[in-house]
């Protein structure tokens, strides 16, 4: 499936509003998180990945790990947005509930079509990495794509896995950091400072895209790189914003965890629409 | 099983074989010929867990991931999830503590085909001493939702268990032991998971052991046998999904249960066999294991002596829990 920017700049938008109802309606979530990563996660469901929605267990497909996994709502808007037979559009404002498949954290025993169950931070990249050795040894043309969150990447297993992916020359594999700034206490410069990121990963052997990761076009450049990248694993260090498109949620460390409540929800589809 | 009673007792003889670790290294090598999917995953100890028999042959397959092991056991997640059947290895102190996160996300949770073998287990290490010493994984391993968790007594059960995890469709742990391990099994003997083998029959007590500790229950039985007490000796190399039958029926015909383990107390094959016990048939037991504390350096021999895990503390606490039952 291939889309031009306009029609994804359209997904997107609608993407952002499926994640406030979603959140609102469930009143608990991360809105923050799930909002600054829409750009990203829309060009790799609509363009970059190769799927196939009716066939989500196609051996020879692209997979995506979203380790940091409470973004979960973004996942799946995009998911639904994109057909797959186990994420309803009409089921996604049951987000969190009991009985839901839309569970706090993505989990692949109410969505098969998930690649990984993810929530606990640190863990998607190896994942990723064992799926990427994997299927170069099956020769498939499989490329998977771990989301990482820039609070995420304080995990030490993170670091051990970005010391392995170039060690084995793990072409096919991904990492992109969303680089928003805030996690849960505040800003990650106040909390635990990550930069220089794009130097950190380059001193591990990654190839590396800074990018503006809010502007589709830059989004779709940067996963070319990646793809005509050979011999080393690409990081995308990806400049987001925190609450993305919403004015009052835009860097606002407020709205990592917290929900909209119903006027704000109101308030903040106005500014979508 | 059919046992002419009358027949005088056969001693056991304690013969040392191969250790577990070893058998565990040679048979990946089989399973590696006989399956392109069987893959390791390894953190720079393959010359001490064996994986490097596999390694030198099947170079492709083998993932070294330096001394990293929470992205080892990822890793091998990762390659399960992408079809293969990842074995990842390492000491199991340092597989199941260090990797116990990613066991239970990535492989429990998850529920990946990953199988964790972690070699040196117990205090039978010996020299290396309480850092290198893994005396709480199974309680660990059992923790895990969907973990099938195994721990063989020789040779002959670890290859069949091994080559058991790798036809099972699941997360699996297997604790191996650094020391030559007891003969206890011919190498033509059947094993599955989950169905314990009673390699001694009896009526008045039963003991109910794993790993190396089976030679030692063999051992007590000839003691007991001495003083004209009639013991079952049972190997528990599955640890879970227990054999509740095997344990049932011990419990109903011999009323008295010694379990013995190379493992803490808290959290071992004793308290689980305990449960089942006390669900089924309610008798008198008692527990060899490490009581509530780390060991130190020293040889296995006598580091096993030290720590009462030896044939004579075994048959100790089965004559005493003869004195109690009913």
């Amino acid at each position: 499936m291939s889309k031009s920017i306009a029609e994804l700049q359209v997904i997107a938008k609608r993407v952002r509003r499926d994640i406030l109802e979603m959140i609102a309606a469930a009143k608990s979530g991360h809105p923050g998180g799930s909002l600054s990563a829409v750009e990203l996660v829309v060009e790799l469901y609509f363009n970059t990945m190769r799927i196939d929605p009716a066939n989500p267990k196609w051996p020879d497909r692209d997979r995506f790990i979203l380790s940091k996994g409470h973004a979960a709502p973004v996942l799946y808007s995009v998911m639904a947005e994109r057909g797959y037979p186990d994420t309803p559009k009409d089921k996604l404002n049951t987000l969190r509930q009991f009985g839901s498949i839309y569970q706090g954290h993505p989990d692949m025993r109410f969505i098969p079509s998930l690649e990984a169950s993810t929530g606990s931070l640190g863990q998607g990249l190896s994942l990723g990495l064992g799926m990427a050795l994997g299927e170069r040894l099956d020769g498939r043309p499989s490329r998977i794509y771990v989301m990482l969150g820039d609070g995420e990447i304080q995990e030490g297993q993170v670091w051990e896995a970005a010391m392995a992916a170039p060690f084995h020359k793990a072409d096919n594999l991904v990492a992109i950091v969303d680089n928003n700034q805030i996690q849960l206490d505040g800003f990650v410069r106040d909390i635990m400072a990550v930069d220089p990121l794009a130097d950190k990963w380059r001193s591990f052997g990654w190839h590396v895209v800074e990018l503006d990761g809010n502007d589709a076009v830059a989004v779709r450049a940067a996963f070319e790189e990646a793809a005509a990248t050979k011999g080393k694993p690409t990081a995308l260090v990806a400049h987001t914003l925190k609450g993305k498109g919403v004015s009052f949620m835009e860097n606002n460390p407020k709205f990592h965890g917290v929900a909209p409540s119903q006027d704000e929800l109101k308030m903040a589809l106005q500014e979508l629409n | 099983m059919s046992v002419d009673t009358k027949a005088p007792r056969k001693k056991f003889e304690l013969k040392a074989g191969v250790a577990t670790r070893e058998a565990f290294g040679r048979t990946l090598v089989e399973l590696g010929r006989e399956n392109r999917n069987v893959v390791v995953v390894d953190a720079d100890l393959s010359k001490s867990t064996m994986t490097t028999y596999f390694a030198k042959e099947f170079p492709d397959r083998f993932f070294s991931m330096g001394i990293a092991e929470a992205n080892m056991v990822g890793v091998g997640a990762g390659l399960a999830m992408a079809g293969k059947i990842p074995f990842v290895a390492s000491f199991s102190v340092f597989a199941v503590n260090k990797g116990f996160e990613q066991m239970r996300v990535c492989a429990a949770y998850g529920r990946s085909n990953l199988k964790v073998v972690g070699t040196h287990s117990g205090i039978s290490i010996g020299e290396d001493g309480p850092s290198q010493m893994s005396i709480e994984e199974i309680a660990l391993a059992c923790s895990l939702a969907g973990f099938v968790v195994m721990a063989p007594a020789d040779e002959a059960s670890c290859k069949a268990l091994v080559r058991a995890a790798a036809a099972y469709d699941g997360p699996v742990f297997i604790r191996t032991g650094r020391p030559k391990a007891p003969v206890i099994y011919t190498a033509d003997h059947k094993f599955e998971i989950g169905k314990a083998v009673e390699v001694a029959p009896g009526t008045d007590v039963t003991i109910i052991a794993n790993g190396l500790l089976v030679a030692q229950a063999m051992l007590a039985a000839d003691l007991l046998d001495a003083d004209g007490v009639s013991v079952r000796v049972i190997d528990m190399h599955t640890v879970k999904p227990l054999d509740r039958d095997a344990i049932a029926k011990a419990a109903k015909e011999t009323r008295a249960i010694v379990v013995a383990e190379e493992h803490l107390i808290d959290g071992g094959l004793g308290v689980k066999v305990a449960q089942v016990v006390a669900e089924t048939h309610p008798c008198a037991m008692e527990f060899v294991g490490i009581h509530d504390r780390y060991a130190e350096s020293g040889q296995p021999e006598e580091l096993l002596e030290k720590y009462h895990l030896v044939a004579p503390d075994i048959a100790s606490a089965a004559r005493k829990v003869l004195t109690r039952k009913s």
